[in-house]
């Protein structure tokens, strides 16, 4: 695993060199599906609640950064951080209420909050476009760059995406993050030993969000583009599906996850028209057959080799 | 003197079942109290009521002075009180030491960091050893919770308690499921709390109990029958019909 | 006053079709203790089925309320099948089986546009119910009329299910207190079954009967099951009069909210839900919270 790092990171920084285009683009889809995955692991794998409305804050970022660029006036930098304001303070109320609730309630009020969002969107056409959503983003140029290839959008996108997965793995390790732990595996006991609860759950709710924000602006760039459908359920689900797929709880996880989703997502749309169903379906295996997740399974894996060959 | 904890007249129903019914009692500081009583005699859901996990119906309860009636049990915490649990509630994937400073973190501002890692905190993890050491664990302190022994996870549930250096200390039942061996080593815990803690500690255990507490306080149903010195409790004829009789 | 007579009809007609859709789904959340993520597919299976069969299924044609009595059918027979074959498997894990819902809600959806194709499917008014009905110097769309008697007889043959058989006093005892239920030997799997697919039959009806109305699309079941989660929510967990009355509630709101404040009409549909989450979890006539 150490070797595997470095090596890791390196081809990371190599990706543009590949040929195809279309991979290039690909791979930054999966660096964007990592964070949000990310994200929402904080809430599933690591304080232990799930929620079904985890896009209405990729949604909220990303609208925010479209409205702001095109019709706001703002540049794009500017529009970022305000966007990212936006979904936090969206994410701070929001989880307010969600957390009036742990498990199935929590997941429903989610629901019924992103639901609202989606609902915002498709619905005040005046501000959002409705369905047609809104259209004519350009690209930021970060220091003069031009961010139109495949591959200087890919850096771009790496250059923010690993940072904030660090940052999600550095509160992970800390102390508020073993606090949160505690609390999915024993809430009375850890208030009992002097921690709050309540808060501690509501400033995990509240960096959920906002990686999510981050993955928001990332995607807004990508596509140049964005619309209702972004925040709907099925969005939410996929993002689930990554975390749950890949195991949640684990740092890699969610990035393993978001990979194998993006890539069955891409190549399966070139043979099958029929992606939900087979979001559905695998979703449905997952849960019955492999509620651990690819992740475990993998390290497990690694670790019996690795001693099989000592 | 100042009293560690007060409570007066408390009441508490579940449904309609009175589990404790104008319960008073008063503990001074330092004491070392024993609180007796059957099955079903509501010591346990006294401690939740203290600690704030449960609200009571009626009554106060002050420690060192504050009250604590409706406060949540993390404010508790932060006055100085710790408990332990009849049922074991630790963490068993996390090795020991981790528990430790669990509870260290609990009643430490660091508890808030989102930004260091908690590996790169020596000081918890030395403090959180040193804790260990002193409740005979620290050979086991980076072993998983789930890989130890029923006696060496009752002894962590008090290492825990005792890393938060409490002014007062609330046991619920600490020798339960002990094997003689484990007993002996328990009381050695027991006995190196630092004198100025004051104790209140629910047991069974008669002769271990007996020989720790100075004071005692027995409830039946939901209220005090008798409090006294351990001489007066053993002579006293309705705990003997409670503990004899029945 | 035409125009508010017309949104009062509409809205207890589309209350009626709330109520087919969320009685099942209040029944299976309160016995089953989830939230039936399908239970919107499943509505939009028995519109599509209801609507090939009265369209014509290999040169046979049915008569509308054969068809509608047979989609039930048919929509419950899926019921069966994912709760025997997949939430079974899940003893007491409800947050894996409402995962598995969803799912299968992702599944039978995308399976309706593949087999029906993307278009919506004409599902007329059948001949003899349409037209109008005069009364206090007002015309009615008798089609909606038929749609509330036919929710208020399904409201009253399960209130006396319920309240007057066996099996009723069975779901009852579950819904009250599952641990005790089991305990003095209530049939739990198979009562899991069975309101599992009367949970199904009643959404797959209500499908059929709304299709007319509210047509059949792709995309009716994530239209629909927002309004079930709000109605159950509203009206209590488990609780029949709960789902009756917060159906017409939110019948109301949402046929007005559309028509009036088309851009909120999201928002207001389900600021309800979120206000009774925070202030009133267990609903106005539920026993327990979510």
């Amino acid at each position: 695993m150490k070797l595997g790092a470095p090596v890791f990171a390196v081809a990371l920084l190599l990706v543009p060199l590949i040929p195809s285009p279309y991979y290039v683009n690909v791979t930054s889809q999966i660096l964007i599906a990592a964070v949000f995955a990310s994200s929402l692991n904080l809430l599933v794998g690591y304080a232990g609640l799930t929620s079904l409305g985890h896009a209405a804050y990729l949604g909220v970022a990303a609208y925010a950064v479209a409205w702001l660029t095109t019709l706001g006036g703002l540049g794009h930098l500017a529009a970022a951080l305000v966007a990212l304001a936006v979904t936090t303070a969206t994410a701070a109320c929001f989880g307010v209420l969600a957390l009036r609730g742990t498990g199935l309630a929590f997941l429903m009020i989610t629901l019924a909050l992103g639901q609202i969002l989606w609902g915002v969107a498709y619905r005040w056409v005046s501000l959002t476009g409705g369905d047609n959503g809104i259209t004519g983003l350009t690209r930021p140029r970060p220091f003069g760059f031009d961010l139109t290839s495949p591959g200087a959008f890919y850096y771009f996108t790496l250059a923010i995406a690993a940072p904030t997965v660090a940052a999600i793995a550095l509160y992970v390790s800390s102390p508020l993050g073993a606090a949160v732990q505690g609390m999915r595996d024993q809430p009375r006991r850890m208030s009992a030993l002097g921690h709050n609860v309540w808060m501690v759950r509501w400033l995990t709710f509240v960096f959920a969000g906002t990686g999510a924000g981050v993955a928001g602006i990332l995607f807004v760039y990508y596509n140049q583009f964005i619309g209702p459908q972004t925040l709907n359920l099925t969005n939410s689900a996929e993002v689930l599906l990554m975390v749950i797929s890949g195991g949640a709880g684990t740092v890699l996880g969610p990035i393993i996850g978001a990979a194998t989703v993006v890539i069955l997502k891409n190549v399966v749309s070139a043979y099958i028209t029929r992606w939900v169903m087979l979001l559905g379906a695998v979703f449905v295996l997952i849960v019955v057959f492999m509620p651990d997740g690819l992740g475990p399974g993998l390290h497990r894996l690694w670790h019996t080799r690795s001693r099989s060959a000592s | 003197m100042a009293h560690a904890l007060e409570i007066s007249e408390l009441r508490k129903s579940f449904g309609g079942l009175p589990a404790i019914n104008g319960v008073s009692l008063a503990v001074a500081e330092g004491e070392r109290r024993l609180l007796l009583g059957p099955n079903g005699a509501g010591k346990t859901t006294l401690f939740n009521l203290i600690t704030g996990e449960l609200r009571p119906d009626g009554g106060a309860i002050r420690v060192f002075g504050r009250d604590v009636a409706r406060g949540r049990p993390d404010r508790c915490a932060h006055l100085g009180v710790g408990r332990t649990y009849q049922i074991i509630t630790l963490f068993p994937r996390s090795t020991l030491a981790q528990n430790v400073v669990l509870a260290l973190l609990g009643v430490s501002p660091r508890r808030w960091d989102p930004l260091t890692a908690l590996s790169a905190h020596p000081s918890l993890w030395e403090r959180a050893r040193a804790v260990l050491d002193r409740v005979g664990l620290a050979a086991s302190a980076d072993k998983p919770v789930m890989e130890t022994a029923y006696g060496e996870q009752r002894r962590l549930e008090i290492a825990m308690a005792l890393a938060q250096a409490p002014r007062l200390l609330l046991l619920d039942e600490p020798f339960a499921g002990l094997s003689r061996e484990e007993r002996r080593d328990m009381q050695a815990v027991l006995g190196a709390i630092p004198r100025e803690v004051t104790v209140l500690m629910i047991e069974h255990d008669m002769d271990v109990a007996l020989s720790f507490a100075e004071r005692i306080t027995v409830l039946h149903y939901g209220q005090v029958i008798v409090e006294g010195t351990r001489g007066e409790i053993v002579a006293n004829p309705r705990v003997r019909e409670i503990y004899l009789g029945e | 006053m035409s125009f508010w007579l017309v949104l009062t009809v509409n809205s207890v007609t589309f209350g009626g079709l709330l109520f087919l859709l969320s009685a099942g789904f209040s029944l299976i959340f309160g016995l089953m203790r989830i939230p039936n993520l399908t239970h919107g597919s499943l509505f939009m299976l028995g519109a599509y089925v209801g609507a090939t069969f009265v369209v014509g299924l290999l040169g046979f044609q049915l008569n509308f309320w054969l068809a509608a009595i047979l989609a039930a059918l048919t929509v419950a027979a899926a019921g069966a099948l994912a709760e025997r074959l997949l939430l079974r498997q899940l003893p007491g894990d409800q947050l894996a089986q409402v995962l598995v819902t969803l799912g299968l809600a992702f599944i039978i959806a995308d399976g309706c546009i593949w087999i029906w194709g993307g278009d919506p499917m004409p599902l007329p008014v059948p001949a003899a119910l349409g037209g109008a009905v005069r009364a206090f110097g007002f015309v009615f769309p008798f089609y909606r009329l038929v749609v509330v008697a036919i929710a208020l007889l399904v409201a009253l043959a399960l209130w006396l299910g319920l309240e007057r058989t066996r099996v009723g006093a069975m779901i009852r005892a579950g819904v009250d207190d599952m641990e005790m239920a089991a305990g003095m030997g209530l049939p739990v799997s198979r009562l899991f079954t069975t309101v599992f697919c009367l949970g199904a039959a009643l959404a797959g009806m209500g499908g059929v009967l709304g299709g007319p109305i509210l047509s059949v699309y792709p995309g009716l079941d994530t239209d629909m099951l927002p309004l079930a989660l709000v109605v159950v929510i509203l009206g209590g967990i488990g609780s029949l009069l709960g789902a009756f009355a917060g159906s017409f509630i939110i019948g109301f709101v949402y046929t007005f909210g559309q028509t009036l404040l088309p851009d909120l009409a999201y928002v207001i549909l389900f600021l309800p839900m979120v206000l009774v989450l925070v202030l009133r979890p267990r609903g106005l006539f539920g026993t327990r919270a979510a």
